[in-house]
């Protein structure tokens, strides 16, 4: 690109505009990051630093009650995380590699389904669903709920990466007498495999991020994060619950940035 | 955004060909069993009796409609009214998400442009800051928003210690801050698709208008919006339907006064109200809202692929 065409590539404003938005998308969760570290227990005066509100958090009054509900939280993300991609990555495949057939379409929507229905909705049939079939809710109607609302976000970047490989590759595997699974396992998957990981990382953390549906399907008795959190903010922002709020946030950063390293890395071996 | 059309073009050949139905059954079923007939049964339960403290007694009854749109009075004996509490609920929530969107937009389609003109090393590093908030907690998003801008926050300390402020301008519980909330709550979703359209966009187009005497702005209108529209569009819908039925922003920063769609919603079956048949109804015509959004926007896609 020339500086000519690089001048008129630039309007005033739209960089300050740019700014605008990082401080607003992260002014408050920087707030909250470094009033966890507040020694007061006023929680808006600054009281000086101090770590005090992270031990409470693991050996506190209410510690028990927030590891068991991480512990549920990172369980059900875990289980619903590889349930769900690896039901996305088997239609991603059916999706993309089995060329055009009448209601190709219909397929594609059901699977995304869960991503245009808006979560309350899905939250009220779940609910009524569990409820009529007489299914007691509780950890199992929780992961169910998760698997389904996780499968399109697993599948998408799945999708995405099948399209980019082509077709070659498990042909040959299949000329060379591998079956269909040995042609999957040890050619197509190992391509595919940052697509899995960026599907099932998305999957991991929309589970982890669900409130509204775990909130209608849980039942009584048992909490993840966010519902323990929901609860405990009914009473008021507690300095313990920023803690917990910086805590979760830096797990989601790590996250986002392994996700990140790992579609480079993908995306570079693809130049190769 | 591409990955919400299906694509017509297919990769690879026939290998997997034979066991199709095989490979997409799972999905099928696992969203079919748990969602579609869920949402099937919602409906019935939408045109079912009440039963107290939760719960539905099996006799067809139109009673949860007729509550939605009707005032018959507290005996049901009373000349019939349009029932206006919940229409009003609705109509705030139809224009907080439009605002939103609206909002969003003002701020997400500069910043989308911004970075997709940078060189690409600092290309990716605004992705990345603008996609680390989408990967953050929503209710710890909310609830960090809520802590900000709430009487006794930090932001109310500092603007009356800065003397700007005499008293607490109190934002909290009110539908602006339930807007400031749903705003950037979305915003990250504006912005993505967005940045795809424009990142693809063929910056000669821009010169040629120069070229061809088209001054910056119109050059802007004229050549860059209309090609970046897809874009603009789904960034628009993935702004819209999750504001329209959210319920983390409104109940934790609007307060009791400012209901929308999702609070109603879940008062109905979480909170005192317990009527499920209601909150069927109430989410019935919620999705309705939102697939004739989904139809209209496959509707523009289509008409653009063909």
């Amino acid at each position: 690109m020339n500086s000519a065409s690089t001048k008129l590539m630039h309007y005033p404003g739209f960089g300050v505009l740019a700014a605008v938005c990082l401080v607003l998308l992260y002014a408050p969760l920087l707030v909250v990051m470094v009033y966890s570290f507040n020694d007061s227990t006023s929680i808006t005066r600054w009281g000086g630093f101090s770590l005090r509100w992270y031990v409470d958090v693991f050996t506190g009054v209410e510690a028990a009650k927030y590891k068991v509900a991480a512990w549920n939280s990172v369980s059900i993300a875990a289980m619903a995380s590889i349930v769900a991609t690896t039901i996305a990555t088997s239609a991603a495949i059916g999706m993309t590699r089995c060329g055009q057939w009448n209601g190709k379409s219909a397929s594609f929507a059901l699977i995304n389904l869960p991503i245009m229905v808006p979560e309350i909705v899905t939250a009220v049939a779940t609910l009524i669903f569990f409820s009529a079939i007489g299914f007691k809710t509780g950890y199992l109607s929780i992961l169910l709920a998760h698997i389904v609302f996780c499968i399109p976000f697993a599948y998408l970047p799945i999708a995405a990466r099948l399209q980019g490989i082509s077709g070659s590759f498990e042909e040959a595997a299949i000329d060379l007498y591998a079956t269909r699974w040995q042609a999957f396992r040890y050619v197509l998957l190992p391509i595919l495999l940052p697509g899995v990981i960026s599907g099932a990382l998305l999957a991991f953390i929309i589970s982890l991020d669900d409130f509204i549906i775990t909130n209608f399907v849980k039942g009584a008795g048992i909490e993840t994060l966010p519902t323990a959190i929901f609860g405990a903010v009914r009473q008021g922002i507690k300095p313990n619950i920023m803690a917990i709020s910086t805590l979760m946030l830096v797990v989601s950063v790590v996250f986002v940035t392994v996700s990140w390293w790992i579609g480079r890395s993908g995306s570079r071996s693809d130049n190769r | 955004m591409a990955a919400i059309a299906p694509e017509a073009a297919t990769t690879g050949g026939s290998v997997f060909t034979g066991v199709r139905n095989r490979l997409l059954m799972p999905s099928w079923l696992s969203i079919g069993i748990l969602l579609v007939i869920p949402v099937i049964m919602m409906l019935v339960y939408s045109f079912l009796t009440k039963e107290f403290r939760g719960g539905v007694i099996w006799e067809f009854s139109l009673a949860a409609y007729d509550q939605f749109f009707f005032d018959r009075g507290l005996f049901g004996d009373e000349p019939v009214k349009i029932e206006w509490t919940y229409l009003t609920i609705f109509a705030r929530s139809i224009v907080q998400a439009l605002l939103a969107t609206f909002f969003c937009l003002l701020i997400g389609f500069p910043t989308a442009y911004f970075i997709a003109t940078r060189p690409p090393s600092s290309r990716a590093i605004w992705l990345f800051m603008i996609t680390v908030p989408y990967w953050v907690n929503l209710l710890i998003r909310t609830v960090s928003m809520k802590f900000l801008i709430r009487d006794t926050g930090p932001l109310n300390h500092w603007l009356m210690q800065a003397g700007v402020l005499n008293e607490p301008m109190g934002l909290i519980n009110t539908n602006i801050a339930v807007q400031l909330g749903l705003f950037y709550s979305y915003l990250p979703f504006m912005v993505l698709p967005i940045y795809a359209s424009v990142e693809r966009f063929d910056f000669a187009l821009l010169e040629a208008a120069h070229d061809l005497y088209a001054k910056r702005w119109i050059a802007l209108r004229r050549i860059l919006i209309p090609v970046v529209k897809p874009g603009i569009i789904a960034g628009c819908i993935l702004v819209f339907v999750p504001s329209l039925g959210a319920f983390l922003a409104p109940d934790l920063l609007g307060g009791a006064k400012n209901f929308m769609i999702g609070s109603l919603i879940e008062e109905q079956f979480k909170g005192s109200a317990g009527n499920w048949p209601f909150g069927a109804a109430a989410s019935m015509i919620l999705l309705s809202m939102v697939l004739l959004v989904l139809m209209f926007y496959a509707r523009s896609e289509a008409r653009r692929v063909l």
